[in-house]
């Protein structure tokens, strides 16, 4: 029978009453609890004791009995000043591990600050223009083959179709077509500048900023207006207002206009020069025709839209569906095309479509890299809070002193608060060097152009905010628990440590650990998968290739001339002309028939025109057949495939097979000469298109050089040159490596594999500097005990196993942690790209044998050094 | 007329104090409280109004002997100071003057 009151509610009691009151109060309760056991029993009794003790929480218990010492002035400026100058000697006396904490937390908030700006100008990509909310691009699905494909092109009239139907619902539409590199000649100046023919009200879409002429400047015929840098490096210092200028040495146009260059962090930033779109329907047969018959079918064109004020972004998208659907011809329909709109603000980040859905696109990055920031910082933090609570245990003496001569605890408080503010500060200020050091670097390594904020109030008061967060997680332990220390416990030397006290601290080790891992993994299966793409058999051959598009009509017709007269120099070994680049494929055709058609297939395939000797100038290579030959005057209705395409077609033996295209009288019949291995044109992670190549001489695009392998790239591009000069000398000499144009399909790829190699880097960096900084407390702490093992017999070897074990353990538990979490996000990462690399097991392997190494390295120099020291030296003082 | 303001319940913790004399502390009252009022009260509320009066200066206090029962912890012993007892003087003064006032028969007879 326990006929005492419950425990818990004496320890409730004993926490929660003033002290000067306790003794009365339980006393009273005590008697009560005593009495009431003889009246009614003991469980009766403990339960009245309990509500009782409950009862007592009230003010006048809570309340503490006033100091009867006169009051203390905690924060008059001196005494600001002594515990501002006692941090700082604190600091002084310490370097080593001021310099850990100090720079772990400046480098932690350095990259957490890059981050933030990085997030910052992703998410305010787009805003430059005022109808931000209100412009959408308008755009499609279609289904070919099953597959639900989302495509930015759209057909002519359904500019026309929108407006009769839906013209109240939207503001302005503008048709336009695709930017791209174009010659602007004025006088002798030419120039090469990236721009588009838009619709009249474009620039009032785009809220450009005029700085000459208004935006009404597109409604003449031949008109063009230019953005300031184009028109600065066009005509210097003159007036370009009212200027003819040439764009493409064929269309004459007079400068209506000029507007600020649109900022970096805007999707149409490359936007140089815009001419009026009906000047390019009239200069453009096809696209005429496009108009005139009302072609549904021919989608390749651009629209934008600004919706009505009135109007909602996702309703009208809905509403707009079937515009096209419903007037298509029956053998469209089965393309199931459904027409939306893509708003402005999802331009840049949202703009990824699998099976008609959005799926995300560079958020998913932005948010990955916040995250990652965020971990960064994080690991920082714990570093300043392990080290500072770990150094404050020395410290227990101190407070005893204090105490003893006459502090009170709210100066002990305010005292380790400044110490850890104090910190703190100076790391900002060191974040705030560094970042300024490295935004450059940043800048290059993210295509970016960005600017530190000085001026921007949202950026100090985050900053302000995160100090005194910082300061005051990390200043809390000391602050509040060593303060409350008794100073006879702790001067008399029984003060220790609880057990669990460093509990705490291995998790946070273990966190660390955790996350650098897992960012380690992360990098290393970033790098395989882009070197696995790179390492993609190609199909072709781009040593030495160089391309040129052919902009204006002086390229064409002087194939022959040109390849003659360029290969006789022996400037190139082979030249040929393509209606696509060797990068990218810009014409896919339907209506294809054959021998043995599923007829459920929709044959659409990559088409491109080609000339004789396209074949030998990129190499490409045969598995069965021939190439195009001189020899045969029946090639010009010849085709190669590629083994996409016979895959595609699943027929065997398609060498010699006849291939339909068209329907009736217009109907072409060519025969398949040829298979070729895959040629990587598009994205080094998609499968290969099946692709036809046809002959053609006029239907071409690009020109293709194989530079002459015995001299060297600078003198056969200038002996090129020269003869372009020759025979082109209206056209500017403007050419391109295959290779490395190829190479820019990894950029966004290598970009994010750099950018995660520096965090993970920086996650290792910090949580070494971490874990150094607590091997060298531990060691300093058990300074005693490795002096007593020496004397009594312990090799330099066992100390060292002694003391390295307990982090070997830390990492190893965070190994097993960090491996089932990268497994987890890496594979789903790998999973967005259809040809990719598997997860190798020995990369985890590599992991923790790596994190064990750098483990061992950083601990081991403390440890040897305590396992060196001379047992006398430690055991003989005190 | 200016005298602290006592509430009803601190005058009757008072008055049992006084009636107490020598041994008046927690427990003693709450018990005499209901033995004399037939009031249950929570000790806590009773330790609240002594607290209280002694801040008046009402009640002064000292510690008393510890007992077993108590797990060796003393009591507070209560006393009225001088101010305590004038203001009960007053207060029942004041109830006297209040009551004679009252005309004969005003008051509805209550029952007998």
């Amino acid at each position: 029978m326990q006929n005492h009151p419950p425990r818990w509610a004496d320890h409730l009691l004993e926490l929660f009453c003033a002290p000067h009151l306790l003794e009365e109060v339980q006393g009273d309760l005590y008697e009560r609890f005593q009495r009431q056991v003889g009246l009614f029993g003991v469980k009766i009794a403990r339960r009245q004791y309990a509500l009782n003790v409950l009862s007592f929480i009230r003010p006048f218990a809570l309340k503490r009995k006033p100091n009867p010492y006169p009051f203390t002035f905690l924060y008059r400026p001196s005494m600001l000043r002594n515990y501002f100058k006692i941090a700082f000697r604190n600091l002084v006396k310490n370097t080593g591990y001021s310099v850990i904490n100090i720079g772990g937390l400046a480098v932690g908030m350095a990259v957490a600050m890059m981050i933030g700006l990085w997030i910052y100008d992703e998410l305010s990509y787009d805003k430059y223009h005022q109808h931000y909310d209100k412009l959408a691009q308008v755009m499609q699905h279609q289904t070919f083959n099953g597959r639900k494909g989302t495509e930015r092109s759209i057909p002519m009239p359904l500019e026309a179709e929108l407006r009769a139907k839906y013209g109240s619902d939207f503001k302005h539409l503008a048709m336009a077509t695709w930017g791209g590199d174009r010659i602007l000649t004025y006088g002798e100046t030419k120039i090469t500048r990236s721009g588009n023919y838009m619709d009249v009200d474009m620039p009032r879409m785009l809220s450009l900023k005029m700085l000459k002429g208004n935006y009404d400047g597109l409604k003449e015929l031949n008109s063009v207006l230019l953005s300031e840098s184009t028109a600065q490096s066009l005509f210097g210092s003159e007036n370009p207002m009212g200027k003819v200028m040439r764009i493409d040495n064929k269309l004459d146009v007079k400068v209506t206009g000029v507007y600020e260059d649109l900022p970096f962090n805007t999707s149409a930033n490359d936007l140089k020069f815009i001419a009026p779109w009906k000047l390019y329907v009239s200069s453009q047969k096809w696209v005429q025709r496009a108009l005139e018959d009302g072609q549904w079918d021919n989608n390749s064109f651009q629209l934008f839209a600004q919706i009505a004020d009135h109007a909602d972004m996702d309703k009208l998208s809905a509403k707009i569906k079937n515009t096209k659907l419903d007037k298509v011809s029956a053998e469209e329909k089965k393309f199931k095309a459904e027409i939306f709109l893509h708003p402005m603000s999802d331009w840049h980040l949202r703009s990824n479509w699998e099976e008609g859905v959005k799926t995300g696109g560079f958020i998913q990055y932005v948010w990955l890299f916040a995250i990652v920031g965020l971990f960064v910082l994080l690991l920082a933090c714990i570093n300043f809070m392990n080290l500072s609570t770990a150094r404050s245990e020395k410290r227990a003496k101190e407070v005893g002193i204090r105490k003893a001569v006459g502090s009170i605890r709210a100066q002990l408080i305010n005292q380790f608060f400044s110490e850890s503010f104090l910190v703190v500060i100076l790391a900002f200020v060191g974040a705030v060097v560094l970042a300024l050091i490295v935004l450059p670097l940043f800048n290059e390594v993210t295509d970016k152009k960005m600017i530190f904020p000085w001026t921007e109030p949202m950026f100090w008061l985050v900053s302000i905010g995160f100090i005194f967060l910082t300061g005051i997680l990390a200043g809390s332990y000391p602050a509040l628990y060593l303060s409350s220390f008794q100073p006879v416990k702790v001067l008399k030397g029984t003060f220790k440590a609880g057990r669990f006290a460093s509990i705490p601290r291995q998790v946070l080790v273990v966190v660390q650990f955790t996350v650098s891992i897992t960012l380690t993994i992360g990098t290393l299966i970033v790098y395989r998968q882009i070197q696995h793409t790179k390492d993609r058999p190609m199909g072709y051959n781009n040593d030495g290739l160089i391309m040129m598009q052919m902009m204006s009509p002086d390229f064409y017709g002087k194939y022959d001339l040109l390849r003659t007269e360029l290969k006789n120099k022996g400037a190139i070994v082979e030249m040929a002309e393509s209606s696509s680049p060797l990068t990218g494929v810009w014409s896919n055709n339907g209506g294809f028939h054959w021998e043995g058609q599923d007829p459920s297939l929709q044959p659409e395939f990559a088409t491109i025109w080609v000339t004789h000797d396209f074949g030998k100038t990129v190499g490409w290579q045969f598995k069965e057949g021939r190439d195009f030959s001189r020899d045969f005057s029946t090639d010009t209705a010849a085709i190669v495939i590629n083994e996409a395409a016979v895959k595609f077609m699943g027929i065997k033996n398609p060498v010699g097979k006849v291939v339909q295209w068209g329907q009736g009288k217009d109907a072409e019949y060519f025969t398949i000469v040829g298979v070729i291995k895959d040629m990587l044109m598009e994205s080094p992670y998609e499968p290969v298109k099946q692709t036809i190549y046809m002959m053609n001489y006029e239907n071409v695009n690009w020109m293709t050089m194989k530079l002459n392998p015995m001299r060297s790239a600078s003198e056969s591009v200038a002996m090129i040159e020269a003869t372009f000069k020759k025979h082109l000398p209206a056209a500017p000499f403007d050419y391109k490596f295959v290779d490395q144009e190829f190479g820019k399909k990894f950029q966004s790829e290598e970009r994010i594999g750099k950018l995660a190699a520096i965090f993970a880097l920086l996650a290792v960096f910090i949580s070494c500097l971490g874990l150094f900084g607590l091997a060298s407390f531990v060691a300093e702490q058990r300074t005693k005990e490795i002096g007593v093992r020496k004397v009594l017999g312990a090799s330099v070897f066992n100390l060292w196993g002694m003391l390295s074990k307990d982090f070997v353990v830390l990492v190893v538990i965070s190994c097993l942690i960090a491996m089932p979490i990268a497994y987890y996000f890496l594979s789903d990462w790998l999973q967005d790209y259809k040809y990719h690399t598997e997860i190798p097991w020995w990369i985890f392997v590599a992991a923790i044998l790596g994190a064990l190494a750098i483990t061992l390295l950083t601990v081991s120099y403390q440890s040897i050094r305590a396992a060196l020291a001379n047992p006398v030296k430690s055991l003989k003082s005190e | 007329m200016k005298r602290t303001y006592l509430g009803e319940f601190e005058e009757i913790v008072l008055l049992t104090v006084s009636i107490l004399g020598e041994g008046a502390y927690g427990v003693a009252i709450t018990d005499e409280l209901d033995r004399q009022t037939g009031r249950s009260v929570s000790i806590s509320a009773v330790h609240a109004a002594l607290h209280r009066l002694e801040e008046k200066g009402m009640l002064s206090s000292f510690m008393g002997e510890a007992t077993a029962e108590r797990g060796g912890r003393r009591k507070r012993l209560f006393r009225v100071t001088v101010i305590g007892s004038k203001t009960l003087q007053e207060v029942r003064e004041q109830r006297n003057r209040l009551w004679d006032a009252i005309a004969p028969q005003t008051l509805p007879v209550l029952g007998m």
